[in-house]
C-alpha cells in the first residue's frame, strides 16, 4: 500500500525540484587544495582566497567590475545561477587527488576543476579530469611537463618553469655586468615533481647563458634537519644560491643557515614555500634579502590586485601572496570560462576556455593577459624579481617595474 | 673542520631523537602498546610551549616543566580513557585506537590553531656560540643534555627504585603482578604518564629550534619508531644509543652522498641490524 503511494507523493515535489534547477540551482566547481599535511598552510591560503572569489562572483562588486562576473551576480549568461565551490583535501598525497577529482567529477558532478598545488598532485589529478573529459584549469603549478602531456582538457594560467629560467638567468646575467661574480651557481631542490622539474630547467637555461651550475643537492621534502645541506653550502661556497623547497624546508632552511653562519653572496628562493606568509612571518627576520619571483604586487594603490588585497586581508588577517594569488586568478578565469560557454556542458566550457583572450586590467594579478596556447599553456604570463625587506617583498627586478632598489649582498639576520 | 661540524651536527640531531623517542620506548616497552599518536603528542607539548610563552610570557625554565606537566596529565588520561579498553580488543584495535587518538589530536589543533606555521624566537637560549671553530646552537645543546639527563634518569628508576621494579613487573607478567598485590592499572597509567612527560619535555625543548604546526608529528614520528626498535623494544639506553647512531649516519650520508639518499642508508642498516639482532641493539631477546 505504502509502496504503491511514494511515488505519487513525490511527485509534485520532483516537479518543483525541476523549476528550481532551471531557474537558479548552483553551478559547481571543484577545486583541489592541501588542507592537511604538511602543505596545510598554503593550501588553507588558497582556499580562503577561493572562498573570496566565490562571494565576489555571487554578489554584484561595482569596485572590481574590470573584472569579468564581478558586477553582477553569479553566472549572467546561464541565467544567474550561483557558483558553488566544491572544496576537496587532496592532503599532499597523490593518490587522494585522484580520489578526490574522481569524487568531484562522478559524485558532485563538478562542471569543471581547478587547483591542485603540488606539481606532482596536478599530474594525477588532472589525468582523472581527462580521461572524463572535464575541464581542468590550474593557476599555480609550475612543473613544464604538465602542458606537455597532449592533454585536450588542461589549461594553466601560471607562468612555468621556462618563464620563471629566464628571469632567473636574465637576473645573474645582469649582475655579472655590475661586477659580481655569478661563476659558482647552486641548486638546493626538493625532490618532488616541482623542485625537480624547475632545478633541471634552470641547469639548462643557465648553462646555455654561459653560467655552470657547479653543484645540484636534491633533498626529500618535509625533513627533520637540514644541517648537512647548509654545510655542503658552506664548504662549496657558491656565489649564488637557488633553494626550490616548500613552506617547513624553507622555515628551516633559513633557521640552519643562521646556526651555521651560513650566507651566500646572492640567495634567491623560488616561490612557493618561500613566497609563503608563514615563511615571511616565522623566518623572514633572519632572510633579509632573500629574492623570489612574483607575479603579485599588491603595492599600487586601486589596483585590481591592491583590492583584492585589501579583501583577502580583511577576511584572514594576512596579505594575500603570490601563489594564493595564482591560485585565485586560476580560478576566476575558470569561472569566466563557464560564463562566457553560457553552459555547464564540458564541451562549451572547453570551446571557452581556449577562446579565452583576458587583458591585463580584467585580472587580479601581474600577468600581460590569458590566452591559452594548443597545449593549454597562458602565453601572456609574465614573473618579476622581488626581495625580502622587513616582513614585506618589494619588487627590485626588472628595473624599468621595479618600485624599490635591489640590495646586495644577502643580509639574512643581519 | 666542515666534517667536524658535520658529525657535531649529527650528533646533537641525534640526541634530539632520542629525546623525543624515549618516550615513546617506555610506553612501547612497559605496555606493548604501539603509540601511533607518539609525534602528536610531541606536537602538542610544542604548543604548550608556544602558548605559554606568547600568552603567558613564561621562559623555557618553566614552560618546559609545563609541557611536562600537561603531557603527563594527557597520558593518564589518555590510558583511563582509552589503552586500558582497547587494550582487552584485538592487537588491530589497539594499533587502530592510538591512530585514531591521533587524528584526533592533529585535527583538533588545527581547527583550533589553524594550519599555519608559527615559531619560538630561535635566540630563547642565547645566540649561537663558537668554540675551537665549532659552532653550536644553545638550544640543541641544552635538548642533547636533557636526552643525556632523561636516559640516565629513566634507566635509573626502572632499574634502582621499588616503583620501577614494580612497574617492570606489571610490564612482564600482570597476573603475576596481581598475585602479588601490584594493581597494574595506576602502574600502567603511570607509565602512560612518565612516557608522556618525557615526551613533553622532548617536545618543549624541540620547538626551541624548529617550526611548530599541527603536522610536525608526522615529520618526527616514524624516525622515533625506527629509534626505538633499533635501539631495542622498551630499552632506554638503547633509544640513546640508537638515536645518537641514527644522527651521525643520517649528517654524514647526507654530507657525502646527498640529503635524497639518508633514508636509503639508514633504513638498510636499520634493516641489516634487524637481521642480526632483530631485539634492536640493547634489547633483550
Amino acid at each position: 500500500m505504502s509502496i504503491s503511494r511514494r511515488p505519487l507523493l513525490a511527485a509534485p515535489a520532483l516537479l518543483f525540484a525541476g523549476r528550481a534547477m532551471a531557474q537558479g540551482a548552483p553551478i559547481k566547481v571543484g577545486s583541489l587544495m592541501p588542507l592537511t599535511g604538511v602543505a596545510a598552510s598554503a593550501g588553507n591560503s588558497g582556499k580562503a582566497a577561493i572562498e573570496l572569489a566565490v562571494e565576489l562572483i555571487n554578489t554584484p562588486q561595482p569596485d572590481l567590475a574590470s573584472m569579468p562576473l564581478m558586477a553582477t551576480t553569479g553566472f549572467p549568461a546561464i541565467g544567474g545561477r550561483p557558483l558553488q565551490l566544491v572544496m576537496a583535501d587532496q592532503q599532499g598525497n597523490p593518490s587522494v587527488a585522484q580520489n578526490q577529482a574522481l569524487r568531484l567529477i562522478t559524485q558532485e558532478r563538478v562542471v569543471a576543476l581547478t587547483g591542485g598545488y603540488q606539481s606532482g598532485l596536478t599530474q594525477t589529478a588532472s589525468a582523472i579530469a581527462e580521461r572524463h573529459g572535464i575541464p581542468y584549469v590550474n593557476g599555480e603549478s609550475v612543473a613544464t611537463n604538465l602542458t606537455e602531456r597532449g592533454f585536450k582538457w588542461f589549461f594553466r594560467t601560471t607562468p612555468i618553469g621556462p618563464d620563471i629560467a629566464a628571469i632567473y638567468v636574465e637576473f645573474l646575467k645582469a649582475a655579472r655586468v655590475n661586477g659580481r661574480p655569478v661563476t659558482k651557481v647552486a641548486i638546493v631542490n626538493e625532490n618532488t615533481e616541482y623542485g625537480t622539474s624547475i632545478a633541471d630547467v634552470i641547469r639548462r637555461t643557465a648553462e646555455a647563458a654561459g653560467i655552470a651550475i657547479a653543484l645540484q643537492i636534491p633533498y626529500a621534502a618535509n625533513s627533520a634537519d637540514v644541517s648537512a645541506q647548509v654545510l655542503q653550502l658552506k664548504d662549496a661556497q657558491p656565489d649564488v644560491a637557488i633553494f626550490i623547497s616548500y613552506t617547513s624546508d624553507a622555515i628551516l632552511y633559513a633557521r640552519t643557515m643562521r646556526a651555521q653562519g651560513y650566507r651566500p653572496p646572492i640567495l634567491i628562493g623560488d616561490d612557493s614555500g618561500f613566497s609563503d606568509d608563514n615563511f615571511v612571518q616565522t623566518a623572514g627576520d633572519i632572510a633579509q634579502g632573500v629574492i623570489n619571483r612574483s607575479a603579485f604586487d599588491p603595492s599600487r594603490a586601486g589596483s585590481n590586485s591592491f583590492k583584492v588585497n585589501a579583501l583577502y586581508k580583511a577576511r584572514t588577517g594576512r596579505d594575500m601572496d603570490d601563489t594564493t594569488a595564482r591560485i585565485m586568478q586560476g580560478f576566476l578565469v575558470t569561472c569566466d570560462a563557464i560564463n562566457r560557454a553560457g553552459s555547464t556542458a564540458p564541451a562549451a566550457i572547453q570551446t571557452a576556455l581556449k577562446a579565452t583572450d583576458l587583458k591585463a586590467e580584467q585580472l587580479m594579478i601581474g600577468y600581460r593577459g590569458v590566452r591559452f596556447d594548443d597545449k593549454g599553456q597562458n602565453t601572456l604570463g609574465s614573473v618579476l624579481l622581488v626581495q625580502l625587506r622587513g616582513r614585506e617583498y618589494v619588487s627590485v627586478w626588472p628595473t624599468e617595474t621595479a618600485t624599490a632598489q635591489l640590495q646586495l649582498p644577502y643580509r639574512g639576520w643581519e | 673542520m666542515i666534517l667536524a661540524q658535520v658529525v657535531l651536527n649529527g650528533f646533537l640531531v641525534g640526541a634530539v631523537y632520542a629525546l623525543f623517542s624515549s618516550g615513546l620506548t617506555l610506553i612501547w616497552g612497559m605496555m606493548n602498546v604501539v603509540n601511533f599518536a607518539h609525534g602528536d603528542f610531541v606536537m602538542i607539548a610544542m604548543y604548550v610551549a608556544f602558548v605559554a610563552f606568547t600568552a603567558l610570557h613564561l621562559g623555557p625554565a618553566f614552560f618546559v616543566p609545563l609541557a611536562a606537566l600537561v603531557l603527563f596529565m594527557l597520558g593518564v588520561v589518555v590510558y583511563y580513557g582509552l589503552v586500558r579498553h582497547v587494550m582487552r580488543g584485538p592487537m588491530l584495535a589497539q594499533i587502530l585506537g592510538t591512530f585514531g587518538l591521533a587524528l584526533v589530536l592533529r585535527y583538533a589543533t588545527l581547527w583550533i590553531f589553524s594550519a599555519n606555521f608559527v615559531s619560538l624566537p630561535e635566540n630563547l637560549l642565547g645566540d649561537v656560540v663558537t668554540f675551537a671553530g665549532l659552532r653550536l646552537e644553545p638550544s640543541r645543546v641544552v635538548a642533547g643534555i636533557a636526552a643525556l639527563t632523561l636516559t640516565v634518569g629513566l634507566h635509573m628508576l626502572l632499574t634502582r627504585t621499588a616503583l620501577g621494579s614494580r612497574l617492570l613487573a606489571v610490564a612482564e607478567d600482570r597476573s603475576a603482578a596481581m598475585l602479588v598485590g601490584i594493581r597494574p592499572d595506576p602502574m600502567q597509567a603511570l607509565a602512560w604518564g612518565l612516557g608522556a612527560a618525557c615526551t613533553g619535555v622532548a617536545g618543549a625543548l624541540i620547538a626551541l629550534f624548529f617550526y611548530i604546526s599541527p603536522m610536525v608529528g608526522e615529520s618526527l614520528a616514524l624516525i622515533a619508531f625506527v629509534v626505538v626498535c633499533l635501539g631495542g623494544f622498551g630499552s632506554v639506553p638503547g633509544a640513546l644509543v640508537a638515536g645518537l647512531t641514527i644522527g651521525i649516519i643520517e649528517s654524514l650520508t647526507s654530507f657525502w652522498i646527498g640529503p635524497a639518499f639518508k633514508d636509503v642508508v639508514v633504513f638498510a642498516l636499520f634493516l641489516a641490524v634487524l637481521w642480526f639482532r632483530p631485539q634492536g641493539l640493547l634489547g633483550k631477546a
